[in-house]
């Protein structure tokens, strides 16, 4: 009864977050609306969303988050020095293939999005078996140690999350 | 007092942006790097758009700069999408 | 109180600008096409972002209550940032990137871009080997 009411229920969670950030103040009107359209919209829109996304552990997903946005920072200061501080010459970029070991197309869309928000590096392409990852960095020396940081840091934790 | 200043300086400094977007789009010497450029400055004008808001001190221009957003990824798709396949939306 | 809120909102104000032409100014010095994208990327998201607190902050320094907008506004330019710059790659790979100097997928099939049946049916992503 309720899997049927509520075909995504993490759809209709982000859809009602959503829709009360919008409207920026909270009132039972804004409320009503808000869970009319948790409910409607995942029923209406059921047809491109075969099957739920299989998050095995939706707190350490959280955890993950954070994680993710304290490395986007320290991204950011890294890219930094390079523009302002490396001349030219010196950049050496490099292509790195990473095979993967996620199987669910959900766990590889966050981390090439992870890729491409951390530290130097930037997904450019997917095998189109989607068993690896093809990932630019912009100063790699070692692109193996680039590899296997990805691999160690970010993929573990996702597999453990939705695997 | 000090704000103001800060204001000033981070308005200066997207305005700055701005102008170095426009460089690259004018030269840029492949097709991607146009659409970057452009892409770059709709974040850029987005940050000028709740700049302004922060100084009039009203939240009007909210939805102008979701609207900015919200185009500003839908173009830079629908751009690389017609160079990849020729159509945008199959 | 209202004092050191003041200060901590210029310095996400300056530390945004200053992000925000670092990021423009490696779209501009940078040599190489995929290089070009790293740099708006990661460092204009990282200066609209703090521009963004800056003003959630400063709506709550006049007593307006705290504004969620700027919120979605950061976390909707963190969530399509990869999906634009993925795309772009793509394109500069299509469009003007020799083929034969990526890297092999190691996998027995080619790029996604390169492979004229792309995109697949759901199906033929990840076939049970």
């Amino acid at each position: 009864m309720l899997r049927k009411l509520l075909p995504h229920p993490y759809l209709s969670l982000t859809l009602f977050v959503v829709w009360m950030l919008l409207v920026n103040q909270f009132k039972i009107g804004s409320l009503v609306m808000a869970a009319i359209l948790a409910l409607i919209i995942p029923h209406l829109t059921a047809a491109w969303w075969p099957d739920r996304p299989p998050i095995r552990r939706p707190l350490s997903l959280f955890a993950y988050a954070l994680l993710v946005l304290w490395d986007v920072i320290v991204a950011n200061f890294q890219v930094a020095r390079i523009v302002l501080f490396m001349p030219n010459a010196r950049i050496r970029s490099a292509w790195i293939t990473v095979p993967l070991d996620l199987k669910t197309p959900e766990a590889i869309t966050l981390l090439a999005g992870t890729i491409t928000m951390t530290p130097g590096t930037l997904t450019a392409d997917m095998s189109s078996c989607g068993r690896a990852l093809l990932i630019h960095a912009l100063h790699a020396p070692d692109p193996d140690a680039v590899r296997d940081d990805i691999k160690s840091r970010y993929e573990a934790r996702l597999k453990r999350i939705f695997e | 007092m000090i704000l103001s200043y800060a204001l000033d300086f981070a308005i200066g400094a997207f305005g700055l942006c701005l102008v170095l977007n426009l460089i690259r789009l004018f030269t840029g010497p492949t097709l991607t790097d146009r659409i970057l450029a452009v892409d770059t400055m709709t974040v850029n004008a987005l940050a000028l758009v709740m700049l302004t808001t922060v100084r009039s001190g009203s939240n009007l221009l909210f939805e102008a700069a979701l609207l900015l957003a919200l185009t500003g990824f839908i173009g830079t798709v629908a751009y690389c999408k017609f160079l990849l396949r020729g159509s945008i939306i199959e | 109180m209202t004092f050191a809120l003041e200060i901590v909102i210029a310095a996400f104000l300056v530390a945004g600008g200053i992000f925000g032409l670092i990021g423009s100014y490696g779209l501009l010095r940078l040599r190489d096409p995929m290089q070009r994208l790293h740099a708006p990327t990661k460092a204009t998201t990282i200066g609209v972002g703090t521009a963004l607190v800056a003003s959630a902050f400063h709506l709550a320094l006049q007593g307006q209550g705290v504004s969620w907008h700027e919120l979605m506004i950061a976390i909707f330019l963190l969530l399509t940032a990869p999906v634009s710059a993925l795309f772009l790659a793509k394109t500069h790979i299509f469009r003007t990137f020799p083929k034969s100097d990526l890297p092999d997928p190691g996998t027995g099939t080619p790029w996604a871009t390169h492979d004229a049946a792309w995109p697949a049916k759901p199906d033929r992503i990840n076939p049970p080997s």
